[in-house]
C-alpha cells in the first residue's frame, strides 16, 4: 500500500473519478433520453397516418363502396366495387404463376441439388429480384405483355405483381424446408420412400405452415403495391368482364383519386386506404398465424 | 439388391429387378429453378432490346442532358439522377439517426421486454403501410407543413442555395422526408440484429473497466457494429432509389435543375411512374433506357450492402 501512495501521487484515482463522474453520469442520463425520445419520436407519424386513414376513411364506409363503380369525376355518390375485385383478381393471377414457380424452386434448391452451382445461381437470382425496385416488375411486363398484346391487362398486372413476390415465396419457401429436421427425411428413406415420397408426403406437408406464412407476406405485399400495376393494368371505371383488358386496383384509385381536384374523390381515396390498410394487416397477421414455432 | 429382401411380406417373393423410375416431380423442380435464373435474364434482356432504339441515338449524351422535352424528342436524365441520389441520401441522413436510436433502444434494456416489443411492432408496421398510403398522407400532412415553414425558412435563409425560395409544398425536401419514414424499419432491422450480435462478453469487459452504459455503447458496441451498420444505410440508400408511389405523389415531378431542397425535383422511378402510360415512340424507348440506369444503380448498392453484410457476419462469427 505504501508503495502505491510513492508511485501515485495524491488523490490520483479519486481525482480522476470526482472530476468526471458528475459529466460521465449526466452524459449517460442524457444519452439515454435522447435515444428514449427519438425512438418515441418515430410513433408521431405512425400514429398520424393511422389516426388520419380511420378519420377520413370511415365517414363514407358503407355496403356502397363494395357494390358500385366510381363516380364520374365531380360526382357523388358510387363506390370502388370494381378496383377491389381487381385487386383480388391480379394477386390471384400473380400467385399463380409464383406459386408454383417459387415452390418448386425451392424444393429443388433445399431437397434436390443443395451444394450444386445451380442452387446457388437460384439463390443468388432470388436475392437479386428482392432487391430489384417494384417499378421495374411494371416496366418488364409492360415491355414483354404491354407492348406485345397492344393493350393494358390485368394480366399484365399479375405477372408483373408475380415477379414481384417471386422471390418471397422462393426464399420464405427455402427457410420452411431447412426448418424441417433432417430426421424426418432419413426416417421416410429408412423405410424406403423414394424422394418424391418423401417431399410430398413427409417434408412439404411439415414445412406448409411456414410456406404459408411467406405466401400470405407476399399477398399483403402484392395487394399493396401500386407502381408495378400502374401502367400494365391502367385503370378502368367498369367491371372486369377479362383479364385481357385494363383493370381498375385499390392502389391505382388511390394514386388517381389523391390529386384530383374533387373532395369527394379525396375522400374515396381515403376510404381505399382504410380497406387496403385493413386488407394488408390481415393478411400480415394470417401470415403470423399460420407460423407456429413447433420445433425449437 | 433392396428389390430382392424376400421377406417384406408374409408369402410373397419379389423377383423383378429394381428399376428406378425417371422422377417427374425432380424434373418440375429443376426446370423451376432454370426458369427463375431464364426469368432474371428475360427482365434484363427484354428492358435492354427496348431501350437500345434510345440508347444507340442518345448514347452517353442521355446521361448528361438537362432537358427532359418529350414533343421536341429531347431526352436527357441528369437533373433526375440527381434529383434521385439526393432525395435518397436526405432520406437516409435523417433516418440513420432515428433508425440507429431505434436499433439501441431495442438492443438494450432501458425498459422490460414488452415495451420493447411494442415499439419493435410499430417499426414493422411502418414497412407494411402501402407506398401509396404514405404518399395519400403525405399530400395532406407533410405538404401543407413544409410549405408553410418552408416560407418561412425560405425567407430568412434564402441566400442558401439550398434554401432558396420559392418553398414549393411539392419539394425534394418533402419526398426525402417521407422517404426516410419508409426506410427506417430496413435500417432498424439490419442494424438491430448486427448490434445484438456483439458478444455479450465485450460488454461485461467494458463494464469491468468502469464504463458507464454509454461509454460502452458508443466505444464498444457500436464500432464492433459499425459494418453491420453501414450495410444496414446502403441497404436502406438502395431502397430509397427505388421507391416510387410515394415520391411520384410528393416530389413535384420537374425536370428543372434546381439546388434548392424546397423546389420540386423528380427521381428516376417517379418519372417511370408518371410517363409510361402515355408514353409513345421513342419516349418508351428512352424511359426504358431510364429504367435500365435504375436496375444498375440499384443492383450496384444492393450488392455492395449485402456483401458488407456478408463480411460482418463472417467477422462477428469469430468473435464469438
Amino acid at each position: 500500500m505504501t508503495n502505491t501512495a510513492a508511485i501515485y501521487p495524491e488523490n490520483f484515482f479519486s481525482k480522476a473519478g470526482k472530476k468526471t463522474s458528475i459529466y460521465r453520469l449526466f452524459r449517460n442520463r442524457f444519452l439515454t433520453g435522447l435515444c428514449i425520445a427519438l425512438s418515441l419520436l418515430t410513433l408521431v407519424p405512425l400514429f398520424s397516418i393511422v389516426v388520419l386513414v380511420i378519420q377520413n376513411g370511415f365517414p363514407l364506409l358503407s355496403a356502397n363502396l363494395f357494390t358500385q363503380l366510381p363516380p364520374a369525376p365531380g360526382m357523388d355518390g358510387g363506390g370502388f366495387g370494381n378496383a377491389i375485385l381487381g385487386t383480388f383478381m391480379m394477386v390471384g393471377i400473380s400467385l399463380v404463376f409464383s406459386l408454383p414457380l417459387g415452390i418448386l424452386a425451392a424444393v429443388f434448391v433445399n431437397e434436390y441439388a443443395t451444394v450444386t452451382w445451380l442452387a446457388s445461381a437460384v439463390r443468388f437470382v432470388a436475392k437479386l429480384l428482392t432487391g430489384i425496385p417494384s417499378i421495374i416488375c411494371g416496366v418488364f411486363a409492360f415491355a414483354a405483355v404491354v407492348m406485345t398484346t397492344h393493350k393494358f391487362s390485368a394480366l399484365a398486372g399479375g405477372i408483373a405483381l408475380a415477379i414481384l413476390i417471386l422471390p418471397t415465396i422462393l426464399l420464405t419457401a427455402e427457410q420452411a424446408l431447412l426448418g424441417v429436421p433432417n430426421a424426418f427425411r432419413e426416417a421416410s428413406f429408412g423405410v424406403g420412400a423414394t424422394p418424391f415420397q418423401t417431399i410430398w408426403r413427409i417434408v412439404l406437408p411439415e414445412a406448409m405452415p411456414a410456406i404459408m406464412t411467406g405466401v400470405m407476406l407476399a399477398v399483403a405485399r402484392a395487394a399493396g403495391e401500386t407502381a408495378p400495376v400502374l401502367f400494365t393494368a391502367l385503370f378502368s371505371q367498369n367491371w372486369i368482364h377479362s383479364i385481357m383488358e385494363p383493370t381498375a386496383s385499390l392502389s391505382a384509385l388511390i394514386y388517381n383519386f389523391s390529386t384530383l381536384p374533387y373532395a369527394h374523390q379525396v375522400q374515396m381515396a381515403w376510404s381505399a386506404s382504410l380497406i387496403l390498410v385493413a386488407l394488408v394487416t390481415i393478411s400480415n397477421i394470417l401470415a403470423q398465424m399460420f407460423f407456429s414455432p413447433k420445433h425449437q | 439388391m433392396g428389390g430382392n429382401i424376400s421377406s417384406a411380406g408374409p408369402s410373397r417373393t419379389v423377383t423383378r429387378e429394381y428399376r428406378p423410375r425417371p422422377d417427374f416431380f425432380r424434373m418440375a423442380c429443376f426446370l423451376a429453378s432454370v426458369l427463375t435464373i431464364v426469368l432474371l435474364t428475360f427482365i434484363f434482356g427484354e428492358i435492354l432490346v427496348k431501350a437500345w432504339p434510345a440508347m444507340s441515338k442518345f448514347g452517353l449524351g442521355f446521361i448528361s442532358g438537362i432537358q427532359w422535352s418529350p414533343n421536341r424528342g429531347v431526352f436527357g436524365v441528369l437533373p433526375v439522377l440527381i434529383g434521385t441520389a439526393t432525395s435518397s441520401f436526405l432520406a437516409l441522413l435523417l433516418a440513420l439517426p432515428l433508425g440507429l436510436a431505434i436499433a439501441i433502444f431495442l438492443s438494450e434494456d432501458f425498459f422490460q421486454q414488452p415495451v420493447r416489443q411494442v415499439i419493435r411492432f410499430v417499426v414493422e408496421l411502418l414497412a407494411a403501410i402501402p407506398s401509396v398510403v404514405y404518399g395519400l398522407w403525405g399530400i395532406f400532412v407533410v405538404i401543407p407543413l413544409v410549405q408553410k415553414y418552408g416560407a418561412v425558412v425560405a425567407a430568412k435563409f434564402g441566400f442558401i442555395p439550398f434554401l432558396a425560395g420559392p418553398a414549393y409544398g411539392n419539394s425534394l425536401l418533402t419526398a426525402s422526408l417521407v422517404l426516410a419514414l419508409m426506410v427506417l424499419p430496413t435500417i432498424t432491422a439490419i442494424s438491430r440484429s448486427s448490434l445484438v450480435a456483439v458478444p455479450y462478453t465485450l460488454r461485461e469487459g467494458s463494464y469491468a473497466l468502469g464504463a458507464t452504459r454509454w461509454e460502452t455503447i458508443l466505444s464498444v458496441i457500436i464500432p464492433t457494429a459499425a459494418p453491420g451498420i453501414v450495410a444496414s444505410s446502403i441497404l436502406g440508400f438502395g431502397r430509397a432509389m427505388g421507391e416510387t408511389m410515394a415520391v411520384a405523389m410528393l416530389i413535384g415531378n420537374s425536370q428543372r435543375l434546381s439546388w434548392s431542397l424546397l423546389s420540386p425535383s423528380n427521381t428516376l422511378s417517379a418519372l417511370l411512374a408518371n410517363q409510361f402510360a402515355e408514353a409513345d415512340g421513342i419516349q418508351v424507348s428512352a424511359l426504358m433506357y431510364a429504367a435500365a440506369i435504375l436496375v444498375l444503380l440499384t443492383l450496384g448498392v444492393n450488392i455492395a450492402g449485402e456483401a458488407v453484410l456478408r463480411h460482418t457476419q463472417k467477422a462477428t462469427a469469430g468473435l464469438r
